[in-house]
């Protein structure tokens, strides 16, 4: 069964509020190798003018990849996860994420489209605070390789 | 924000910024599922990537995007002022499990606007000689 083009154009209803927290900021910023005092460090984070430590540049993905979760899981999708290849992945910052903000994400599947036997989808998750204040326009590319 | 640690005004596209080599292994990898939640199993099992077709074990795209951009973020001197950040993933990371795998990173400003005080960065991304990410770019704030 190939991947169901029927699912371009459709979106999602907000997620759950994500939290995000100082630990996990810090464990993220370790993972990846990102140095800056301002992922670690309160009070540094304050005196740079930020509510509380910032979150490393691609760390949007986490609530994006939640967001992506709900298409790639339904079945009636077609998309076979093992087959599933990151094509491309942008992020478009509107404010920096900071710990303590409650992060909804809005699922769009903006195309959906088969070619030479792979597919191609490439979703874009709105994330948003429940207020509405937008944060990051986080926009994903999968190829899911066919059988060969 | 800090103030950048670059100004808009003095920069000039070309400027090339220090490059970096990172090295990840498979406990790099395991950090990375549990910190970002992808779990996929061709991140950590060798069995599950070669039966899908991969040479090894490879890194998360989104790990290999992180620990480049760290080489901006340094150079601006505030996370907070990367803006925007794209890339295309071109070639797996291959990470062995006996010494795992250099990634080497290198920058270079491809555009100043001195109106928006904004800059682009376009990285350079490789390991084992192969380009593993294209198109890289990150817009950072000046002003």
């Amino acid at each position: 069964m190939g991947v169901n083009t029927a699912f371009q154009g459709r979106s999602y209803p907000p997620t759950e509020p994500y939290l995000v927290e100082r630990s996990h900021v810090a464990a993220f910023a370790d993972a990846v190798g990102a140095g800056s005092d301002l992922h670690r460090d309160p009070e540094a984070a304050r005196a740079a003018g930020y509510a509380d430590v910032v979150a490393p540049p691609t760390y949007a993905v986490v609530v994006a990849q939640r967001c992506d979760a709900q298409l790639v899981q339904d079945p009636e999708a077609g998309i076979d996860f093992s087959r599933v290849v990151h094509g491309s992945q942008a992020f478009a910052h509107h404010r920096p994420l900071v710990a303590g903000d409650r992060v909804v994400g809005t699922l769009h599947v903006d195309t959906v489209r088969e070619a030479g036997g792979h597919a191609m989808v490439t979703t874009r998750s709105e994330l948003a605070t429940p207020e509405g204040e937008p944060l990051c326009t986080a926009t994903s590319t999968i190829v899911v390789r066919g059988q060969s | 924000m800090r103030p950048a640690a670059v100004t808009a005004a003095d920069l000039q596209a070309g400027t090339e910024l220090p490059g970096r080599s990172v090295p990840v292994d498979r406990q790099r990898l395991l950090d990375y599922a549990d910190a970002s939640g992808d779990q996929n199993p061709i991140h950590q099992d060798e069995q599950v990537a070669r039966r899908v077709g991969l040479p090894d074990v490879i890194a998360h795209g989104m790990w290999t995007m992180a620990a480049a951009v760290e080489v901006v973020t340094d150079w601006v001197g505030d996370p907070g002022r990367v803006v925007s950040y794209q890339t295309r993933f071109t070639q797996p990371v291959v990470v062995p499990a006996d010494g795992g795998a250099l990634v080497e990173v290198t920058g270079r400003v491809t555009a100043v606007d001195r109106q928006a005080a904004r800059a682009t960065v376009e990285l350079q991304v490789t390991s084992a000689g192969q380009r593993v990410l294209g198109r890289a770019l990150a817009v950072v704030d000046l002003g």
